[in-house]
């Protein structure tokens, strides 16, 4: 089991509520996932209003944990702002610190990253910040108190993959937090190799839905997320690509 | 580089606009199965040539929305703040020598109509008004955001350009995104279309996004008025404005509108007419060109035709607009600046966005969000 500051996890995939085609479908293909995180754009919703927004409404299960993000910031102020507006608002401390002011690639600014996260740990957050696969920041934050890190696996919204599985790799192998990917995961077979190499969990939004069936996506994640764990605990074999030599080099040495 | 009109002064219309009729289906193709398209690309996207490439173009074009911006279209409305104006302009309502009598709302008549706004379930609005440095100026701007702000989640505005100052001011009382459009970027016709008033200066026009990107505007809207002049030598302007701009001012997001020449009361005729064919034609190759940037319809549209552009690359919709200040409830009757061509209302209009398999998005930003 996955545990995330003091929270346990039974589910590995995290969600996202954006780009459904409506909220009644939304809250059908979450459940169809399993998740128990899901993420929120502070933006997207009437945080004043909250017992009467539509998709806040949609997500009360007691399985399902609510992480806002601070989609819509460009600086470590601005981000902090949100986020205690939010905590205020959802009644929960944990935070996705989602700080872009490249609105084009949706790229994570890491100085203001890395600030934010500094100042957001002191305010007693959990936070969870999106950013790129870089090892050496992912050191960085856990040196000022974050409680996973979220590196991309392609650009946000792309469906591309894991372009960065070398850096995952790294970052997986030197951390001493949760390592979630985040972005760019397009089918389950990426969300299966995520899980393979060792990431503690996935997020998975813009493939669930956009996809035909959102709800029967949502169910292929949940297992691939699953297949891919288990396949981790169990150690897979290492690939071998070349057959083994009839002369070994190295034979000398018995002799 | 100082700013677009130093690149702009580059290229010549007429030998422009020649490369984009010499287009041929070998060009259109090669920009097809790009993955990046250049501007070059563009202008394949958009030729004559490119026209039997139209139900390919709107599948890539679906694609590529589908994958940036989900099933969803942003709901917006328009609120006329003023429809007084001293610039001359051939194409608008509110233009100076249309000698009609002219209306600012007072803080009083701007609350009534937010209200009616609010009514409508309505969370981003787009304020609207004509150019007269008189009334309607920055200290007025800074009264109405300062009153309206509370009221609704995202603040655009399409007023006269103005200086930089002047929209570093208006920042912090919760402007987010201003819509400058260049009308056209053909400066002799330009001329001939605006004979009098600040709006005659076509280089302080083409220079306001510069002035928007480094005030620090989140989102800004370009586009041209289809039927002054070609459009298709027009739009790759726009295009090469969309290119430069997202370069220089990274920070900020952009949009881009495509208004068709509409009537209103005492109208010029388009000098171009652009078929509902060649717009869908616009939009896909807007969308194949740049993945990222927003597309915006308005109620200019008739409603066969919106219905149906739904699912082809527009990102926000409006939709019960009214076009003159006062529209809503207090001065039904006063000057609009053109006739809306489809006059459902909002609820009607999220309907058929539902029925499309799409969510009418209402709220998509947040005070808060500086």
């Amino acid at each position: 089991m996955l545990k995330i500051a003091d929270k346990i996890f039974n589910s590995r995939l995290f969600t996202g509520t954006g780009k459904f085609s409506s909220s009644v479908l939304m809250e059908e293909a979450l459940l169809a996932s399993g998740s128990e995180l899901v993420t929120v754009a502070l933006k997207r919703v009437d945080v004043k209003r909250n017992d009467q927004d539509d998709l806040l409404m949609r997500l009360k299960y007691p399985h399902i944990n609510l992480l806002p993000n601070t989609s819509g910031v460009r600086n470590a102020r601005e981000a902090v702002f949100a986020a205690q507006l939010a905590r205020e608002a959802l009644e929960t401390n944990w935070i996705k610190l989602e700080i872009h002011p490249d609105p084009k690639y949706l790229m994570p600014d890491p100085i203001e990253t890395l600030k934010a996260t500094e100042e957001l740990s002191k305010l007693g957050f959990i936070v969870l910040p999106y950013i790129h696969a870089d090892p050496v920041l992912c050191k960085r934050l856990e040196d000022v108190g974050t409680a996973a890190v979220m590196p991309l696996g392609s650009p946000i919204g792309s469906n591309k993959g894991l372009k960065t599985i070398d850096f995952l790799e790294i970052i997986i192998s030197q951390s001493n937090v949760p390592v979630i990917v985040d972005a760019g995961i397009g089918s389950p077979s990426d969300a299966a190799w995520a899980m393979e190499i060792g990431a503690d969990a996935v997020l998975v939004n813009t493939a669930i839905a956009i996809s035909a069936n959102p709800i029967q996506m949502a169910a292929a994640f949940k297992l691939a997320v699953e297949a891919g764990r288990m396949a981790f605990e169990a150690k897979l074999a290492s690939a071998v690509s070349h057959a083994v030599a009839s002369s070994p080099l190295t034979s000398f040495l018995d002799e | 580089m100082n700013s677009f009109n130093d690149i702009f002064e580059t290229y010549n219309w007429d030998d422009t606009k020649a490369s984009i009729y010499a287009k041929t289906s070998d060009d259109v193709e090669r920009a097809l199965a790009a993955t990046k398209r250049t501007l070059e690309d563009f202008k394949a996207l958009v030729s004559p040539a490119a026209a039997p490439y139209l139900e390919q173009m709107a599948q890539i074009s679906q694609q590529l929305t589908l994958k940036r911006f989900g099933k969803v279209l942003q709901m917006y409305v328009p609120l006329y703040l003023s429809n007084e104006c001293s610039n001359i302009c051939t194409y608008c309502g509110f233009s100076y020598d249309n000698k009609v009598k002219r209306k600012t709302l007072s803080p009083m008549e701007l609350m009534q109509e937010v209200a009616a706004i609010k009514a409508m379930g309505y969370e981003h609005v787009l304020l609207v008004t004509g150019e007269d440095n008189v009334n309607v100026h920055v200290d007025y701007f800074k009264k109405v955001l300062e009153l309206i702000r509370p009221h609704f989640a995202h603040i655009s505005m399409e007023i006269q350009p103005m200086d930089l100052e002047d929209y570093e001011q208006l920042t912090p009382y919760g402007l987010n995104t201003v819509l400058v459009y260049q009308e056209t970027y053909h400066q002799e016709d330009y001329k001939k279309h605006h004979p009098k008033g600040k709006k005659s200066n076509f280089k302080y026009r083409v220079e306001t996004p510069d002035r928007l990107g480094k005030a620090g505007i989140h989102k800004m809207g370009l586009g041209v008025l289809i039927g002054l002049e070609d459009w298709r030598t027009d739009c790759f302007f726009t295009a090469l404005h969309l290119s430069y701009l997202e370069k220089k001012y990274w920070q900020s997001k952009y949009s881009l509108s495509f208004p068709r020449l509409r009537p209103f009361s005492g109208g010029l005729e388009p000098k171009v007419e652009m078929s509902d064919r060649e717009l869908v034609q616009l939009i896909c190759a807007y969308r194949i060109f740049n993945e990222e940037v927003e597309l915006s319809i308005s109620t200019r549209e008739s409603p066969a035709f919106r219905d149906n552009i739904i699912k082809l690359g527009i990102t926000s919709i409006s939709a019960g607009s009214k076009t003159n200040p006062g529209g809503y409830v207090v001065a039904p009757e006063s000057l609009e600046q053109f006739e809306i061509s489809d006059e459902r209302s909002p609820a009607e209009i999220a309907k058929v966005i539902t029925a499309q398999g799409y969510e009418a998005v209402w709220k998509d930003w947040d005070k808060c969000l500086a």
